[in-house]
C-alpha cells in the first residue's frame, strides 16, 4: 500500500497499465510555499511575526498606523521593557497596486517595505522572504505583514508567521465568519475593528461573537477602534506578551 | 482566484515527475482537494485548461477527489465528520478545533506514457 491513500501501490511506484504508467505522488501543492515559510520562520525566530488579514477596507492599515504611532507606549510597563526595551516594529505591506499604504505607514518613522503583487490576490512566502531582505531584521522585535485585502486566497499560504490576526469591521456585518470559514478557522485572534461605529451601523455584537464561537472557537477576540483608541490596551497587552515569549524562547536557546 | 497559482504548482510537480520517468505525455492527473482547503474544484478545473495548454499535460483528464473534513472530539475521544462548517461533535455538541483531515491539497497520482 502507498501508505497515504491506501491505493495499493507503493509511493513513487510505477504500475504498468499497457504502456501507460501510474505514478503515485501524494505531493502537496503548497510544498514549495511551505518550504519558504519554514525558512522565513527561522529568519524570524527572534521576533514576533504577524500575518494581518481582512477584506479590503476593514482597517488593517489604520490599525498598523496607530500601533506604530503608539509603539513607545507599548511595553512601557510590561516585562518586555525590562528585557528588551520598547517595541521595534517593521512592516511588510502587500497590495495589488500602488504604494499608498507604505507611504502612510512610513510617516510613523518605522521601516516599511511594499510588495506590489500585480494581479496576485495574496502574498506567498517567497515574496515575503525577498521583501524581508530590505529590513534589518536583527533590529526588530515585531514584524507585521499586512496581507492583500482578501478573506479567501491568503488563508492557504503560510508566510512563516507566528500569529495570524484576522480583522472584521463592524461595518461589514456580523456574519463574516460564516461566509469565510476557512480564513476565520486559521486565526489565532480575531479583531473586531471600527467599534466606534458599531451603534451607527446597528452592529449586533452578541450575534457576531456567537458566529465567531461557532466557526473559530480557537481564536481570541479583541474589539477595538484604531481611531478612538477604545479597546487597544488589551490588544497591546496581548502583543507585548507574544513579543516577550519570542524573546524568551530565543534567550533560552542561546543560554543552553 | 489563487486556484491558478495552485494549478501551476500542480502542473510543475507533474511535469517534473513525468520527465524524471522518461515519459512524454500526461494522460491524467488526480488531485485530492480537502473540504477545508479553501479551494473551489470548478476553479481548479478551469485553471487547468489554461495552464496546461502547450505542455505535455494538454488535454489530460483532471480528476478531482474531494476529501471530507474529519475532526477529533477530545471530550468523547472519537473522530467525526462535521455536517457543515461548524465542527460540532454529534455526541456531546462541543465544538472541535482539532481537524484531522480535510485541509490537504495534493497531487495524488499521474498517468503517463
Amino acid at each position: 500500500m502507498c501508505g497515504t491513500c491506501g491505493c495499493g501501490a507503493s509511493q513513487q511506484e510505477a504500475v504498468d497499465a499497457g504502456n501507460q504508467q501510474v505514478l503515485h505522488l501524494h505531493q502537496s501543492l503548497l510544498a514549495k510555499n511551505d518550504r519558504y515559510a519554514e525558512q522565513n520562520r527561522a529568519l524570524f525566530r527572534h521576533l514576533l511575526a504577524i500575518n494581518l488579514l481582512s477584506s479590503p477596507g476593514a482597517g488593517k492599515t489604520t490599525l498598523v498606523q496607530r500601533l506604530l504611532g503608539d509603539r513607545d507606549l507599548i511595553a512601557a510597563t510590561s516585562p518586555l521593557s525590562q528585557h528588551q526595551g520598547p517595541v521595534k516594529a517593521g512592516v511588510i505591506v502587500g497590495d495589488l497596486a500602488t504604494d499608498r499604504d507604505a507611504e502612510r505607514l512610513r510617516q510613523t518613522g518605522a521601516p516599511v517595505v511594499q510588495i506590489t503583487t500585480g494581479t496576485l490576490c495574496h502574498l506567498e512566502a517567497d515574496m515575503v522572504a525577498r521583501a524581508a531582505q530590505a529590513l534589518t531584521l536583527a533590529d526588530l522585535n515585531l514584524l507585521i505583514i499586512e496581507n492583500v485585502g482578501n478573506l479567501v486566497c491568503p488563508a492557504a499560504y503560510d508566510l512563516g508567521e507566528d500569529l495570524r490576526l484576522v480583522l472584521m469591521s463592524v461595518t461589514e456585518g456580523e456574519d463574516k465568519p460564516l461566509k469565510y470559514p476557512t480564513m476565520f478557522k486559521s486565526a489565532h485572534a480575531v479583531i473586531i475593528s471600527k467599534i466606534d461605529l458599531a451603534e451607527v451601523v446597528g452592529f449586533k455584537r452578541a450575534e457576531a461573537l456567537h458566529y465567531l464561537h461557532l466557526i473559530a472557537p480557537q481564536a481570541l477576540v479583541f474589539e477595538l477602534s484604531a481611531t478612538t483608541g477604545e479597546g487597544l490596551a488589551s490588544f497591546y497587552a496581548y502583543l507585548e506578551q507574544a513579543i516577550f515569549q519570542c524573546h524568551r524562547k530565543v534567550s533560552s536557546v542561546q543560554a543552553s | 482566484m489563487h486556484e491558478v497559482s495552485l494549478m501551476q504548482a500542480a502542473l510543475a510537480i507533474a511535469l517534473d515527475h513525468a520527465k524524471a520517468q522518461g515519459t512524454h505525455k500526461i494522460h491524467a492527473l488526480e488531485l485530492h482537494v480537502g473540504m477545508q482547503s479553501g479551494v473551489v474544484p470548478e476553479a481548479l478545473a478551469f485553471a487547468f485548461d489554461i495552464v496546461s495548454a502547450g505542455t505535455a499535460a494538454q488535454g489530460a483528464e483532471l480528476r478531482l477527489e474531494t476529501i471530507p473534513t474529519r475532526c477529533y472530539c477530545p471530550h468523547c475521544q472519537h473522530d467525526f465528520q462535521p455536517a457543515d462548517w461548524v465542527y460540532e461533535c454529534p455526541t456531546c455538541h462541543g465544538i472541535s478545533t482539532d481537524v484531522r483531515q480535510g485541509q490537504d491539497l495534493e497531487l495524488a497520482s499521474l498517468e503517463v506514457s
